[in-house]
């Protein structure tokens, strides 16, 4: 079965040059991604990345056009059927058919993965148990809310007790309490050994679950590595500085010429969708009072000046030059909803 | 020795293989049937659409000369061939429709990137189902045609009823099927299904006879499908039953009742076999 080499003992799935393209839209470009096995794995990126694509390829429900692609040491491509026999699918959109109950929605996904009867028995009774499905499980999926549909839907894609998790942006629209059931039930599969890929929008979802990750932006990795290497690698502190509420352009480079050569700043990146207000990356306790200091000479007000950690939004911002939920903003417009919804049919 | 223990390794994976395709399969059809009992309207009106048309064009033409039908039969027994084959014609035309949901709503990537044995499962109980269902519709239109004085067919004309039928709802829901996997969505469906089921039935014989119709029409109804299915159906209505008989006296020549089951087969292979490939590559 391991026709891959020792590579695939060690990592649960391997992509390499994935490229892929609907009509004249491109939205994989030759993208390369390694998952080792037992993580739990974050993808980030803001919609239309090319998140959903390679998570539609992984799950063999799209062809990539040029790449290769193996998990669990097989060759999806070739052998799609072992792999979904392998892999458990909690789609972005919430498949489930609203006449049937969540009981009989499990039992139809019991017999298409081929259980056995007093398996689907089992496995059904301890997934109900398991996400507290019990008070509401024989009503029909039609009454159900987005939480539940949710749950549900995790239920149905580990009933076969899966080797490998893969979910597209599992919490989109949940309230608090189902992120929350979710992401329990993502650190007691974790736990258990079970690789998880989980795509996300959430920064914070990201940062609290993922051990690895890797940023998407128009269909390549950015940035791969854990949370912490990837924040760790800016070098240093973030600082945010507004000279006043609105600057312009003009202002905001004259600062920077001003702020460039001071000790202490490795980065200046100008954020134009927040009011010209500058980004820095900052080394060491003494570069705040020196900022405030030659602020004060070159006769430039400040209106906020804040140091924190960074954070992957600031990985993200440091590699694309805008923030995710900029990038967000400036894909909304761009987005056919039709042609989504034509790339998701079959 | 070897040879003997891979045989019996083989048909143990083949058999394996038939009980995997069976568990899919009938979890699809079980579904499919879950519906209809929850939401059974669908069921309900396509058995009162034709009823209605059974007992409109019945009364309509109640008072219409004898003799006014070759051989003599009253326009009622005349009429219930071509609505039978109009109740099964309408809910085959109507398979795709469920497929095309769940091509819409996501609900068909479930079962995708499930480990189907064979994604023609999906096909199957969509069949199995919409044959049931014409079965069932048609067979309350015989039963309510019987009450009202319009006749049974007897045990060889309810064999012949039965496969002429069954071979109509194949090749219709092979056909529906393939709209379903081809057209963009439902509303196109839809109007496919729309466009295509009263023109087929007007350009049949199942209102009229082909003597009655103009030339041209005559050669539409010669060529009609539903045409070979009413001719056998209102054959054996008619009394014993002999497929040798010239059913169809078609602008092209006589068709009798062997012919118009061949053509039915043909059409029904034939359809399965060019939509087979389209369906494999949508699947794959």
């Amino acid at each position: 079965m391991d026709v891959f080499g020792v590579e695939s003992l060690i990592q649960m799935i391997e992509l390499r040059g994935l490229e892929k393209s609907f009509g004249s839209i491109q939205a994989l470009f030759g993208l390369d991604l390694s998952i080792p096995r037992g993580c739990l794995y974050g993808l980030l990126g803001p919609n239309g990345a090319g998140k959903t694509s390679t998570i539609r390829i992984i799950t063999t429900l799209l062809a990539p056009d040029s790449g290769s692609v193996v998990v669990n040491g097989v060759d999806a491509l070739k052998e799609p059927c072992i792999v979904r026999n392998q892999l458990g699918y909690v789609a972005q959109e919430v498949a489930i058919d609203k006449i049937l109950t969540g009981r009989e929605l499990l039992e139809l996904q019991a017999d298409l993965y081929h259980l056995s009867q007093s398996k689907k028995i089992e496995r059904i009774t301890f997934m109900i148990q398991r996400l507290d499905m019990d008070s509401w499980i024989d009503r029909r999926c039609g009454t159900y809310s987005g939480g539940m549909r949710r749950r549900l839907d995790l239920a149905a894609g580990l009933l076969h007790e899966p080797e490998l998790l893969v979910l597209d942006e599992p919490t989109v629209g949940l309230d608090l309490e189902s992120r929350k059931i979710v992401w329990e039930l993502l650190r007691e599969l974790k736990s258990k050994g079970i690789t998880i890929l989980l795509s996300s929008h959430y920064l914070e979802e990201i940062e609290i679950m993922a051990d690895r990750m890797a940023i998407l932006d128009r269909g390549r990795v950015i940035a791969e590595g854990t949370p912490d290497q990837l924040k760790d690698e800016l070098g240093g502190d973030h600082v945010t500085l507004r000279v006043r509420e609105f600057s312009d352009e003009k202002e905001s480079m004259q600062v920077r010429d001003v702020l460039d050569n001071i000790d202490g700043v490795k980065q200046i990146v100008v954020n134009r969708s927040q009011g010209f207000s500058l980004n820095l990356v900052v080394e060491g306790e003494t570069v705040l009072p020196k900022l405030r200091e030659e602020l004060t000479k070159a006769d430039f007000p400040i209106f906020a000046l804040s140091q924190s950690r960074p954070s992957l939004d600031d990985v993200y911002l440091q590699a694309t030059g805008m923030t995710l939920m900029d990038a967000e903003l400036a894909i909304a417009g761009q987005r056919d909803s039709k042609l989504e919804a034509k790339k998701g049919m079959r | 020795m070897t040879s003997q223990i891979t045989g019996q390794f083989d048909s143990v994976t083949a058999r394996s293989q038939w009980i995997e395709i069976s568990q899919e399969t009938l979890a699809l059809t079980r579904r499919l049937f879950i519906q209809l009992v929850r939401r059974p309207s669908t069921l309900i009106a396509g058995i009162l659409q034709p009823l209605i048309w059974l007992l409109l064009f019945g009364a309509l033409f109640s008072k219409a000369p004898e003799g006014l039908i070759p051989g003599g039969t009253s326009y009622g027994s005349f009429l219930g061939a071509g609505v039978i084959v109009f109740t099964a014609f309408s809910g085959a035309l109507n398979a795709g429709l469920p497929v095309m949901f769940d091509r819409e709503f996501g609900f068909l990537n479930r079962l995708l990137v499930a480990p189907l044995r064979s994604r023609s499962s999906i096909i199957f109980s969509s069949v199995i189902y919409m044959t049931s269902i014409s079965l069932i519709q048609s067979f309350a239109i015989m039963v309510t045609a019987a009450l009202i004085g319009y006749g049974w067919p007897g045990l060889s004309g309810l064999s012949i009823v039965i496969v002429t039928l069954l071979l109509l709802v194949f090749s219709v829901t092979a056909l529906s099927l393939g709209l379903a996997f081809t057209l963009p969505g439902h509303i196109e469906l839809i109007a496919v299904i729309f466009v295509a089921n009263l023109p087929l039935l007007f350009a049949s014989t199942a209102l009229a006879p082909l003597s009655f119709m103009p030339i041209w029409l005559g050669w539409l109804a010669s060529l009609n499908p539903l045409t070979f299915a009413i001719e056998p159906i209102r054959a054996a209505y008619s009394g014993p039953l002999d497929l040798n008989a010239v059913l169809i006296n078609a602008p092209y020549g006589a068709v009798n009742g062997y012919g118009c089951l061949s053509v039915l087969m043909a059409l029904s292979f034939g359809l399965f076999f060019l939509i087979s490939p389209m369906l494999n590559r949508k699947l794959a």
